[in-house]
C-alpha cells in the first residue's frame, strides 16, 4: 500500500501488510513484531521497545518512518534532559537583536508619533519565527511523522512524567503562543535498555514489546538483506558463529544483531571469503567488545569452527 | 502457536476479560485501562487468530520481561485446557511467613515491669539494645528494636549530575544572563553565572537471606526500608535479596508502613533461608541490571556473611565486575563485629580485595555506622 503525504497516518489493514512493507525497507520481522506494530499504528499507541542492545529497536522507528514515508524524529535521552530541550525554547539572541533593531529603527524616524505599541512590540518578540522546536515539538507541529525516544530509561523520572503528559494528549501548550495540538498523533516509538524500571503509568500508555535475538534462519536472512554484498557462505558462517557466541552464557555482552552485521562486513572488506581461525581472532573486535570476552572468545575459536 | 478457543460458549468480550482477570490474578499489572486496550487491540486482529491474539494480549498486558513468563502460563491455561477450571491461578510461592518482631511476648507486659524505673531504665535500655546482636535478641527486644530502626540515620550521598544550577561563580550561564537582557528590554545587565548540581547517588543494597543470615534478614530489611522510605529529599535506593536466586524488592518495600512493607517483601521472595549461590546470584544482578546502569556509579553495599557453597573463583570474579562499574563497593558482615572473628572464610577471601569496606552488622549500632559510611561516599 502507498501511503500518500497529507493524509492521517498510515493505517494498514492487516498484520501480513505491516511485515511486508517493513519487509520492503529491508528490516525483517517476525510475527510478533508485526502483530505489535499494526497494532500500535492503529490503536494509536506508543510502541515501547525493550530488548539486549543491538537487537533492532531503533533501526524499527526508522524501518516504520521509511515505510510510511515521513520523516523520523529523534530524540536521544540522556540525564538531565527538560522540557527546554525536548519540547521548545525561544531564541534569545535572536529576540534581543529583534529588539535593538525595532529601536534603531524607532531611532531612526525620529518623531514619538512613531513609538511603536508596546503590546506589538511583545507580540513581535514572540513570534513563531524566534521559537526554537525542539524534537517533541516538531513531531507534533511536522506530523505525520515518526517519533522516536531513545533510550527513555536514561532520562529522569520527571521527563518521564512530562513525556506521559505529551503521549497522552499528543499536544502541548506554550505561554506565549497558545497550545500546538498534532493534526494527526505521531506514530511514537519509545526504546528502552532496562538501566531502570520504567513507571506503570507510562508503561500503561504504551503497547509492549521484548525484542529479542532472532534465530539463525532469521539472522541469515537479515543480514543478506541489510549486507547483500556479503558472500552468501561467509554470512551464514558468521551468523552461526554469532549464534553460537550467544548460547555459551559466560559472555558479558553477547554480540547483537548490529555486530553480527558489522563482523560480517568487516569480514568482506578483508576480502575474505570464508571465516577461518585467523581471520576470526583479526575481526573479532567488531562482534566483541570486551576484554574478558575476547580472550574467552579467542581460546575456543577453533573448536568452535572446527566443529 | 495455540489457536485461541472458547472453553465455554461466551462472548468474546467475557472470555477476553476473564483472562485478563486471570493474568491480574497471576501478578501481571492488568487495570481497566489495559483491558480496554486489550479488547481494542483482539478486535483488530481477529480473536480467531490465535498467534495475534497471544500477541495482542503480550503486548498490552505486560510491560516487563519478567512478566512474560508469567503471561505465557496464564495464556496456555487460559485458552487451551478447555476442560479445566479456572485455575490459572498465580504460582503460589512457598509461604513464607516472616520471623514478625511483634508476636510472642507482647510489649506492654514488659514495659509494665520496668515502669517503677521510669524513663532512665528506658533510655539505658534502648542503649543496650543498640550494642547488642541482632540474633540473640528474644521477640520483644526485637519489638523494642523496630521501632528505633525509625530513628536509623538515612544516608543520602551526592554525585555531581548533569544539570547546572544557578550560582554566584562557576561558569557564566549565557540563557539567563540573555534572558535578563531581555527582561530588561535588551538593555546589558550584569553575568549570570552556574555550575554543576549535585544529585543523590544511587545505593543498591544487595541482601543475603540464605540460612546462614537469617537471623539477620528481618533486621537488614528493616534497615533497607528504612533507608528507601521517602523522607525529605529525593532517594535512589534499590533492593535486592540473594538467597538461590535474584529477587528486587525495592517496588515491595516502596510502601510507609515497615510491618506492610516487609510482609509485601516477603510474599515476593521465593527463597527464604535456602542455600547461597553468592557468586551465581552476584552474576545475575550484574548481568540484568548492574552492568546494564543501575550499578554504575552506584554505592553497592552487599550484606552476607560471605559462606559461598560453589566455588570462590566466579564469586570472586563477580565481584571484580562489580568493582569495575560501582563507585563504592561496601561489604557488612554480621559475624565481623565479633570477638575473634577473622576473614577467613574463602568466600569472604575471595571477595575481600574488591570491596572499599568490610564492616560489621550485627547490631543496631554498627547500622548507624554503616550510615555513616554510605552518606560519605
Amino acid at each position: 500500500m502507498e501511503p500518500s503525504s497529507g493524509e492521517v497516518a498510515w493505517s494498514p489493514t492487516s498484520v501480513a501488510e505491516v511485515a511486508e512493507a517493513l519487509g520492503r525497507t529491508g528490516y525483517l520481522t517476525d510475527d510478533a513484531l508485526a502483530t505489535v506494530a499494526f497494532l500500535a499504528l492503529r490503536l494509536g499507541r506508543p510502541l515501547l521497545l525493550e530488548g539486549e542492545p543491538g537487537t533492532g529497536k531503533t533501526t524499527l522507528a526508522e524501518a516504520l518512518a521509511e515505510a510510511l514515508d515521513v520523516p523520523l524524529v529523534r530524540m536521544q535521552c540522556y540525564e538531565g534532559i527538560d522540557a527546554s530541550q525536548a519540547l521548545y525554547d525561544w531564541d534569545f539572541p535572536r529576540q534581543i537583536l529583534h529588539l535593538r533593531a525595532l529601536e534603531t529603527v524607532a531611532r531612526a524616524a525620529g518623531g514619538d508619533d512613531q513609538a511603536a505599541d508596546p503590546t506589538d512590540v511583545e507580540k513581535s518578540l514572540y513570534d513563531e519565527r524566534f521559537l526554537l522546536a525542539r524534537p517533541v515539538l516538531r513531531s507534533l507541529r511536522e506530523s505525520p511523522v515518526v517519533l522516536l525516544v531513545d533510550e527513555i530509561d536514561r532520562a529522569d523520572d520527571e521527563f518521564e512524567a512530562f513525556l506521559l503528559e505529551v503521549l497522552s494528549t499528543y499536544q502541548v501548550s506554550i505561554p506565549e503562543l497558545g497550545t500546538i495540538r498534532a493534526a494527526t498523533p505521531p506514530v511514537v516509538v519509545l526504546t528502552s535498555n532496562r538501566t531502570r524500571e520504567l513507571h506503570d503509568a507510562l508503561k500503561r500508555r504504551c503497547l509492549y514489546h521484548w525484542i529479542d535475538h532472532p534465530g539463525l534462519e532469521r539472522e541469515l536472512a537479515i543480514v543478506r538483506s541489510r549486507a547483500p554484498e556479503v558472500p552468501a557462505a561467509l554470512a551464514a558462517q558468521v551468523v552461526r558463529m554469532t549464534q553460537e557466541l550467544r548460547t555459551r552464557g559466560d559472555l558479558l555482552k553477547p554480540p547483537g544483531v548490529a555486530e553480527t552485521l558489522d563482523w560480517a562486513r568487516a569480514l568482506d572488506a578483508l576480502g575474505s571469503v570464508d571465516l577461518d581461525v585467523e581471520t576470526a581472532a583479526a575481526t573479532l573486535g567488531a562482534a566483541i567488545k570486551y576484554h574478558d570476552d575476547a580472550e574467552r572468545v579467542r581460546a575456543s575459536l577453533a573448536r568452535i569452527l572446527g566443529g | 502457536m495455540p489457536t485461541a478457543t472458547a472453553p465455554t460458549p461466551t462472548s468474546p468480550e467475557e472470555l477476553l476479560l476473564g483472562f485478563a482477570r486471570a493474568a491480574r490474578a497471576a501478578g501481571l499489572p492488568v487495570t481497566a485501562d489495559r483491558e480496554t486496550a486489550l479488547l481494542e487491540a483482539v478486535a483488530l486482529v481477529g480473536i480467531d487468530d490465535g498467534a495475534g491474539t497471544y500477541w495482542a494480549g503480550r503486548a498490552t498486558l505486560c510491560s516487563a520481561p519478567d512478566h512474560l513468563e508469567r503471561y505465557d502460563r496464564v495464556f496456555a491455561a487460559w485458552f487451551h485446557a478447555a476442560a479445566r477450571p479456572r485455575t490459572a491461578g498465580p504460582p503460589t510461592p512457598a509461604p513464607v511467613p516472616m520471623a514478625s518482631l511483634a508476636d510472642g511476648e507482647t510489649l506492654d507486659t514488659d514495659t509494665g515491669t520496668d515502669d517503677p524505673r521510669g524513663m532512665h531504665a528506658v533510655a539505658s535500655r534502648a542503649d543496650i539494645l543498640r550494642h547488642r546482636d541482632v540474633a540473640t535478641l528474644t521477640a520483644s527486644e526485637k519489638a523494642d528494636l523496630a521501632t528505633m530502626f525509625g530513628s536509623l540515620p538515612q544516608p543520602r550521598p551526592l554525585r555531581r549530575s548533569a544539570r547546572r544550577t544557578p550560582w554566584r561563580r562557576g561558569e557564566i550561564d549565557a540563557h539567563r544572563t540573555l534572558r535578563r537582557h531581555l527582561e530588561l528590554w535588551g538593555e546589558p545587565a550584569g553575568l549570570e553565572w552556574r555550575r554543576r548540581d549535585s544529585a543523590p547517588r544511587r545505593v543498591v543494597l544487595l541482601v543475603d537471606v540464605s540460612g546462614s543470615m537469617a537471623p539477620y534478614a528481618d533486621a537488614l530489611l528493616r534497615l533497607a526500608h528504612r533507608w528507601s522510605v521517602r523522607g525529605r529529599g529525593r532517594r535512589d535506593v534499590h533492593v535486592f535479596t540473594m538467597g538461590t536466586r535474584l529477587t528486587d524488592v525495592t517496588r515491595a518495600l516502596d510502601r510507609p508502613d515497615p510491618e506492610q512493607a516487609l510482609a509485601a517483601a516477603g510474599d515476593v521472595v521465593p527463597d527464604w533461608s535456602g542455600g547461597t549461590r553468592l557468586g551465581e546470584t552476584l552474576k545475575a544482578f550484574l548481568d540484568q541490571w548492574g552492568r546494564r546502569g543501575l550499578a554504575r556509579g552506584a554505592v553497592v553495599v552487599v550484606f552476607s556473611d560471605g559462606w559461598e557453597r560453589g566455588g570462590a573463583e566466579l564469586l570472586a570474579e563477580q565481584m571484580a565486575r562489580l568493582r569495575a562499574v560501582a563507585h563504592r563497593v561496601v561489604w557488612v558482615n554480621p559475624h565481623k563485629g565479633k570477638p575473634g572473628y577473622l576473614p577467613v572464610q574463602q568466600g569472604i577471601v575471595a571477595v575481600l580485595p574488591y570491596c572499599d569496606d568490610l564492616l560489621a552488622g550485627h547490631s543496631y549500632a554498627t547500622f548507624e555506622a554503616l550510615a555513616e559510611v554510605v552518606d560519605r561516599a
